[in-house]
């Protein structure tokens, strides 16, 4: 069936399942410990379904000592450890090998503090990222992150992968919100990285933990950054005749000093699929669909609006409408995060998440139309355009042989041409298992050496998620207890 | 000390790093040489990094601007002036602060992490950072992010970079995240206020939704007064509406003494911000200069508790969180103070600028806890194993991978 290769599993640590468990039992209780095969099956894979093994068992630790003694239990025995926040991940970050021991941050949910005169809230790392801003709206306040699986997704996952969401042209993405961490190294001991105050005194760990897609340690606790809601906020949706000139439009959008909070673009197979699923009330008569997002008082948002519509005139958009209520607001994104599922509800589909330069929209989009004729597999987009982030959803049929094989080969090469026109494998859903061997299209060899030390200082042995990230042939001999020493 | 090397290309740099670490030199890495901070490296030559300029690719449209490392911070300024943008963090001039004439480069600005009071709005240099390429220690030429501004492709080695002064690798390219230049510029100030008072002040400013671009407060403003700053920018009506909003947001709040006013003056305020930007209350001025950073509640405690213990003047900025102290003595005690009060709250405390008594023993760096210490050193030694990098600038060397404490 599928075509991405995962390290054969250990023989010898799948027979200490029994003595690790038990142990494990005596440590943390046997309400944290999931052993039974009909019960591991329930975390044999995240959101890249296609891929899928459940694990020698799964610890579910209530605090980040309980964290602490099961890694220093895996580090005795030498099993490969796969954190696992809520397994939302689109690249197969948190898939297990059957000799590895997932452990899951979800019982770590707590608020630990919320302190708005200094603008940050302090939590466990399982609770969900929507139930962040949850926690601060009654104060008008929010988290601004805000990935599409926000009512599922983990800050700890959030963190591994420095997710980012259709918000972060203005407020940046997961590592430009996060203060600071309590992370468990694989050795069992506890860190604190950062905190509530601002920047590191030393060298940026924080800022290269966040990331490290579970690589570098286990996250049990997080400070965020929460910031007060604008007055308002108001889209805009622009329907244009052509991909090109929404793509021009976005460009002069943002070449005229107007910073939109957000710019959404979709092509006409999502604009379809997104319509007929959510009736979210889109143009269906047009080739691409913009929603622009501006922020503020009513003054300041009419002030945005005023100058958008201006430059989109230039452009003859086909259909230019404002929001006139949040009912009609609210409709407009509901269409838009509803993308996934709309797609879902057509065909099998995988997604893609590759970055590129915007002056570089137009011809990726036609580059991509083509290799899709040539595939022969429907693409739809639905992306971040005003930073480049590229969602295409190819669609193919899960039940059809080679379907898959086909799609994944297909996505290769849409990933290779965003690297090609200067961009990169993935924006904001990480490498995971799923683009780990195309890191040699963006990557030479001293690239990779380079980032693989830093695995080396953090984990030495190659034990959390060492099969993700870098290709297998690459992570080799690190993987198989040879890390380098410095000299 | 020979004369400096001065590479022109990537691969020049790359020659002469081999070469060096083939001989076992240790080279003083520098850029423009305006902001010489840490701990005094004894070097067997210098390297800088002044001859590798240019702008190598300028797309406003994508809000991208990538430079050689050596380029001015001047000339990329300029480059985006004329397209009204800019670099978002604001990065401090400190030429001032050290009395020193010569010119910054946008690879220093990456090497010491120099973000100005834009960092609470729009964040800190390594916010706007998204792509580099140096060369390590072995001589190895490395790229790590690119010139798209999501990417989460690898570890991010971007932010590693930012702020390591030189000792994991010397910059040869850096890309930025640009934002368009704002139309205007408003300030609410408020004169006479107590320092927990102008922090609650800021603290109350900050918490509204009208989007703060800067909240300082000084002790001594030019006529010797206190005075808090709230900073507001965007298009014009918009900086009219949310300037009134503040001030009657914040007057209700003040004390009778205080007096509340707006400046949207375009050539005052920036000459106000600049100041604060750039510290020029401590210009010129005798004495030692440290950088704390703490939460901002903590800012008004941390000053009270250190006043009560030596002679000090202090502006703040970023709230209250970012505290900046001119300290008349160097001695080691007073350091050891600092970073003791420093301690107790969370937080670092820098030694920016060391005073002409400064006691040669105080290390610039706040001393990190042991495992943090560990990682960090293990981490330069995997960029550069046989430490000939500013080697000593950012903590004691030592040429052994440490085992776990």
């Amino acid at each position: 069936m599928s075509t991405i290769e995962m390290p054969k599993p250990s023989q010898s640590l799948i027979a200490l399942k029994a003595k690790v468990v038990a142990e494990m039992i005596a440590a943390i209780g046997d309400r944290g410990v999931i052993f039974e095969p009909e019960e591991t099956i329930a975390y044999e894979c995240d959101a890249l379904t296609a891929y899928r093994c459940p694990p020698l068992a799964v610890c579910l630790p209530a605090t980040t000592q309980e964290v602490a003694t099961i890694l220093k239990i895996c580090s005795a025995y030498g099993l490969p450890v796969v954190p696992r926040g809520s397994g939302t991940s689109l690249a197969g970050g948190a898939l297990p090998t059957a000799d590895s021991i997932v452990i899951g941050v979800s019982r770590l949910n707590k608020v630990l503090e919320v302190d708005y005169d200094n603008r940050f809230i302090k939590v466990q790392s399982g609770i969900t990222n929507l139930g962040v801003s949850g926690n601060v709206a009654e104060a008008e306040f929010f988290y601004a992150p805000d990935p599409s699986s926000q009512l599922a997704c983990a800050i700890a996952g959030n963190i591994a992968m420095n997710s980012g969401g259709a918000h972060c042209l203005k407020y940046g993405v997961t590592t430009n919100n996060l203060l600071g961490v309590t992370m468990v190294m694989m050795d069992g001991e506890i860190i604190e990285v950062g905190g509530a105050h601002l920047d590191s005194g030393g060298l940026d760990l924080l800022g290269v933990i966040c990331g490290s897609e579970g690589q570098f340690g286990i996250v049990t606790e997080a400070t965020l950054k929460i910031l007060r809601k604008p007055e308002g906020a108001r889209p805009i949706l622009l329907g244009f005749d052509e991909n090109e000139v929404a793509g021009a439009c976005v460009s002069d959008i943002i070449k005229a000093g107007v910073l939109p909070v957000a710019m959404e673009f979709m092509d006409k197979l999502a604009i379809i699929a997104c319509e007929n699923f959510a009736k979210a009330g889109y143009p269906m008569d047009v080739e691409a669909l913009l929603i622009v997002e501006v922020e503020g008082s009513q003054i300041e948002i009419a002030e945005q609006l005023e100058k958008i519509k201006a430059i989109a005139i230039k452009h003859n958009p086909k259909v230019m409408r404002e929001s006139s209520s949040t009912v009609q607001s609210d409709l407009i994104w509901k269409g838009r995060k509803a993308a996934f599922g709309a797609m879902g509800q057509m065909a099998d589909y995988m997604c893609m998440d590759g970055t590129i330069p915007t002056s570089q929209l137009p011809f990726v989009l036609r580059r991509m139309q083509e290799m899709s004729k040539d595939y022969g597999l429907g693409v739809a987009n639905v992306f971040h355009a005003g930073d480049g982030n590229l969602h295409p959803l190819i669609l193919f049929d899960a039940n059809k042989e080679g379907d898959l094989e086909k799609c994944e080969a297909f996505g290769a090469d849409i990933l290779k041409l965003c690297v090609e026109v200067g961009g990169c494998l993935t924006g904001e859903h990480g490498v995971g298992i799923e683009k780990r061997d195309l890191m040699i299209h963006q990557f030479n060899d001293a690239d990779l050496e380079i980032q693989m030390r830093v695995k080396d200082v953090f984990d030495p042995a190659w034990l959390l998620n060492p099969a993700k990230v870098f290709p297998m042939a690459t992570s080799h001999t690190r993987r198989n207890g040879n890390t380098k020493k410095v000299a | 000390m020979a004369k400096a090397q001065l590479p022109k290309s990537e691969e020049d740099l790359a020659e002469i790093i081999k070469s060096a670490k083939a001989k076992g030199q240790v080279l003083s890495i520098k850029g423009g040489g305006t902001r010489p901070i840490g701990n005094p490296v004894s070097a067997d030559a210098v390297l800088a990094t002044t001859s590798m300029t240019g702008i190598t690719l300028y797309e406003p449209g994508a809000l991208t601007i990538v430079s050689k490392a050596g380029t001015p911070l001047e000339e990329i300024e300029k480059a985006l002036t004329k397209e009204n943008q800019h670099l978002p963090f604001e990065p401090a001039n400190y030429a001032g602060l050290f009395g020193i004439k010569s010119k910054s480069t946008i690879g220093g600005v990456v090497a010491a992490a120099v973000s100005g009071p834009r960092r609470i709005q729009t964040g800190a240099c390594r916010d706007s950072l998204i792509g580099v390429r140096f060369v390590s220690g072995d001589g190895d030429i490395i790229k790590n992010g690119g010139r798209v501004m999501k990417n989460v492709t690898g570890y991010d080695l971007v932010k590693l970079m930012t702020g390591s002064y030189g000792t994991l690798g010397v910059l040869s390219e850096v890309s930025f995240k640009v934002l368009p230049k704002p139309e205007l510029t408003g300030s609410v100030f408020i004169s006479g206020l107590e320092d927990s008072e102008a922090v609650s002040v800021l603290a109350k400013a900050l918490s509204s939704p009208f989007d703060v671009s800067g909240a300082a407060h000084l002790q001594k403003d030019a006529n010797g007064n206190p005075l808090t700053l709230v900073r507001v920018e965007g298009f014009t009506e918009s900086i009219k509406y949310r300037t009134e909003e503040l001030k009657k947001l914040i007057a209700p709040t003040l004390p009778s003494q205080a007096e509340i006013n707006i400046d949207i003056d375009p050539v005052s305020t920036r000459k106000q911000w600049n100041a604060i930007r750039d510290i020029e209350a401590f210009q010129g001025r005798e004495g030692a200069v440290w950088r704390v950073s703490v939460k901002p509640s903590d800012g008004p405690k941390l000053v009270g508790e250190l006043s009560k213990q030596m002679e000090l003047e202090v502006q703040f900025d970023w709230g209250g969180g970012l505290i900046w102290l001119l300290v008349d003595s160097g001695s080691l005690d007073d350091a050891k103070q600092i970073r003791k009060s420093v301690d107790s709250f969370g937080g670092h405390a820098t030694l920016i600028r060391r005073a002409s008594d400064s006691d040669i023993e105080i290390e610039s760096f706040h001393p990190e806890p042991n495992r943090i210490a560990t990682i960090s050193q293990n981490l330069r030694l995997q960029f550069d194993p046989a430490g000939i990098l500013n080697r000593g600038l950012m903590a004691p060397f030592s040429a052994m991978t440490k085992e776990r404490a």
